[in-house]
């Protein structure tokens, strides 16, 4: 069982992310499975009745897609190819602020320390670091910055509409 | 200039120990190179070609004479005595060890400077123009909305890893100074039938490797709404930009492949969710940040048009100066005065640590203590008593800064280049200073009157040659470095892109080709007419012909 953080603390995690060409099966025989776009968009007749369920979309996959699906997941995954590519920063934003989605928003793939304290702002709560990293050390990151500028979902007023001299 | 409360302060110092940690675990091998590098180019840190570069955050181009000393005393500490003003109007050092960054960033942060976002695929400095609240003929004056953007843009979350690098600029005056039209995002403040300020505004201009004219894609944009549209703008972006080729991932590329109309669309879709959100402006806040760019205390003064064409006629440098380096300001008995930073002999834009302090003492003496940069590399003392002007021209004049060019041929805007620069196909300081020499003659540089010789040392486009009226390119042939002359390019009001003249030459040849060209306009020209309004009226082909001729 790998170790995650979730809610700013390592656990341990519970889940198992299943790769893009997954078949059905093996989602069904697996428990807390995180199931790649392609599967869910194919069978969701048939995973109908699997609770709990997770989801992974891949950097260039739109939030959209699912959107009408939301409730069903648990855990919905936003994968980085790389450390660089920052679509899905945008993509966790209008999870939470637009469709409102209150289960886990988790960053998977090329996670390392230093884009957690954006990851966090853009309303992921969980994080899977690359397993060559620490996930205690990554933890620090979380409050490296204490002051900002802007909106986001961490903080939903703009520093103008908090400010006080 | 904007002064920092306890919150822009503690987001300075907290970025200061940040970073400290990354190139503490960079040195301890816990970053690896490619992981080091996102984090250390939003720091503005390159490794060139002989050391680190070091850009320093100038915001709008603003410093205050605190700020210069600072700058001056960094310079000598951690570097070679020098600095660079480049063209978004930062301070570049091009010789800083690594393992001093954290030091000069606290050095930096203790007088409110950073260099948060200088570099690396985020949004990078707002600029605007250098005459921003002393022009005559500015509309609104657009320094509080250039502070409003940094700090919006200021690890702003969600836009931290874009595509590429995203360029911002404003303009509130009838001129284009600040070159909008070649911006990611190019915003003209204006005003309605109705009296109500709002922005214009143009996306998807841009020079580098496909220089586009930026497109109009909100014709009036009401002032509430400026931060909500733009995180609307970056959105889109952020999410349907090209990240497979770095070359193709600009704005410009995804607005021309969609067309700005279609481009447009997808922003109102996404705006229409954030408009009215809580990132709408509020007055109090326009208001707090507007009260830091209220007029200094001007005394009321006359024009001093007699005693100064007195003081022309019996000093004929002064004169000369001051119809160059010297503009109208809005207030009665004041001026602008540019500093050349243009002289022969010194790579444009540098300025060594002694100039650094006495610029700031002259801004202390003649212009309440602050100084612009500008996007030509020069630096601004904006509300000069004209009748100091003379006393101040001598300062200048002594101290290498009162080249009487700007505006003309040897006011060279110049990326660092092959001297420094890893990106670099060829040099492009040793080319300017060619050129510079050889049109040494003042009488014939002002002459030739006003134009505008860019040169870039390579496709980036950091010498912004797309827009020069002569641009020079250095390009690489088979290993050797050649130049690329294009004519024509504009960077104001209806900006163009230059027409390339035709084969690259030798970096020898670059004198005799500029001057062919001048010898075209020269022999071309009506009495009214600058070197850009002949190329406009005659075209390039006389120019490549006699260029071309005596190469057979």
């Amino acid at each position: 069982m790998q170790a995650i953080i979730k809610n700013n603390q390592v656990i341990d995690d519970h889940w198992t992310l299943l790769s893009a060409d997954t078949q059905l099966q093996q989602a069904l025989d697996t428990q807390h499975a995180i199931i790649p776009l392609a599967l869910w968009q194919a069978h969701k007749n048939e995973l109908q009745s699997v609770a709990p369920l997770g989801i992974w979309l891949e950097a260039g996959q739109a939030i959209e897609d699912i959107s009408d699906d939301l409730a069903r997941f648990s855990v919905i995954a936003l994968n980085f190819p790389g450390c660089n590519d920052g679509r899905h920063f945008s993509s966790a934003r209008l999870l939470r602020e637009r469709y409102a989605y209150t289960g886990e928003v988790r960053a998977i793939g090329d996670v390392l320390r230093d884009q957690l304290f954006f990851m966090q702002r853009c309303g992921f709560d969980a994080y899977v670091i690359r397993a060559d990293r620490c996930p205690i050390d990554a933890l620090k990151s979380l409050t490296e910055l204490s002051v900002s500028y802007q909106a986001a979902y961490d903080q939903s007023l703009p520093l103008y509409r908090r400010r006080s001299a | 200039m904007y002064i920092y409360d306890h919150y822009d302060q503690h987001i300075v110092e907290d970025r200061v120990e940040q970073f400290r940690d990354q190139t503490r675990r960079y040195f301890a091998g816990e970053l690896s190179e490619d992981e080091f590098l996102p984090l250390r180019l939003q720091n503005g840190l390159y490794v060139q070609r002989h050391a680190p570069m070091l850009r320093i955050a100038v915001p709008y181009g603003l410093m205050s004479s605190t700020q210069l000393r600072m700058l001056a005393h960094i310079t000598r500490k951690y570097d070679k005595s020098y600095a660079h003003i480049t063209t978004r109007t930062n301070v570049q050092l091009n010789w800083p060890k690594l393992e001093d960054v954290p030091d000069i960033l606290a050095d930096l942060a203790s007088v409110q400077m950073h260099a948060i976002q200088t570099s690396g695929n985020c949004i990078r400095n707002t600029t605007t123009d250098q005459f921003a609240g002393v022009a005559r003929d500015e509309r609104v004056d657009p320094r509080p909305w250039c502070e409003l953007i940094r700090q919006w843009s200021t690890f702003h979350p969600e836009f931290a890893r874009l595509p590429r690098k995203f360029k911002i600029a404003v303009n509130g005056c009838t001129h284009d100074r600040a070159a909008i039209e070649v911006h990611d995002i190019g915003l003209e403040a204006v005003h309605n039938d109705a009296g109500e300020l709002g922005f214009r505004v143009l996306v998807g201009g841009g020079l580098g490797r496909t220089p586009i004219v930026g497109s109009c894609i909100n014709e009036f944009l009401p002032w509430q709404h400026l931060l909500s549209y733009l995180e609307a703008t970056l959105r889109v972006y952020n999410r349907f930009g090209r990240r497979d080729n770095k070359f193709k991932a600009r704005i410009k590329i995804l607005v021309k492949a969609l067309t700005p109309t279609v481009f447009a669309e997808r922003v109102a879709e996404e705006w229409a969710h954030l408009k009215d959100g809580p990132i709408t402006l509020t007055e109090e806040e326009v208001q707090r940040v507007s009260q830091h760019f209220t007029d200094p205390d001007y005394l009321t003064l006359e024009d001093q048009d007699q005693a100064l064409a007195a003081l022309d006629a019996e000093h004929p440098g002064f004169a000369r100066w001051r119809s160059r380096n010297v503009v109208s300001h809005k207030k009665p008995g004041y001026a602008a005065v540019t500093l050349s930073l243009k002289k022969t002999g010194i790579a444009p834009g540098d300025v060594t640590d002694q100039q650094l302090e006495l610029v700031a003492e002259l801004s202390e003496h003649y212009s309440f203590s602050e100084v612009r940069n500008t996007h030509e590399q020069n630096m601004v003392l904006a509300d000069v008593e004209q009748s100091k002007l003379f006393d101040l021209w001598q300062q200048l004049r002594d101290n290498g800064f009162a080249t009487p060019n700007i505006g003309l041929l040897t006011d060279i805007i110049c990326c660092p280049g092959g001297d420094f620069c890893n990106l670099a196909n060829a040099k492009s300081i040793p080319v300017a200073e060619a050129i510079q020499e050889r049109f040494e003659n003042l009488d014939y540089l002002f002459d030739i009157g006003d134009l505008d010789l860019n040169i870039s040392g390579c496709m980036n486009a950091c010498g912004h040659h797309h827009i020069g009226h002569i641009g020079i390119l250095g390009v690489d042939k088979k290993g050797e470095e050649f130049y690329q002359v294009s004519l024509g390019g504009n960077s104001g009001r209806a900006a163009t892109l230059g027409k390339i003249l035709g084969p690259s030459f030798a970096q020898d040849l670059m004198p005799d080709v500029v001057s062919k060209i001048i010898d075209v306009y020269i022999e071309n020209r009506t009495p009214e007419e600058h070197f850009i309004d002949t190329f406009n009226r005659i075209g390039i082909t006389q120019f490549k012909e006699r260029v071309y001729a005596s190469n057979h």
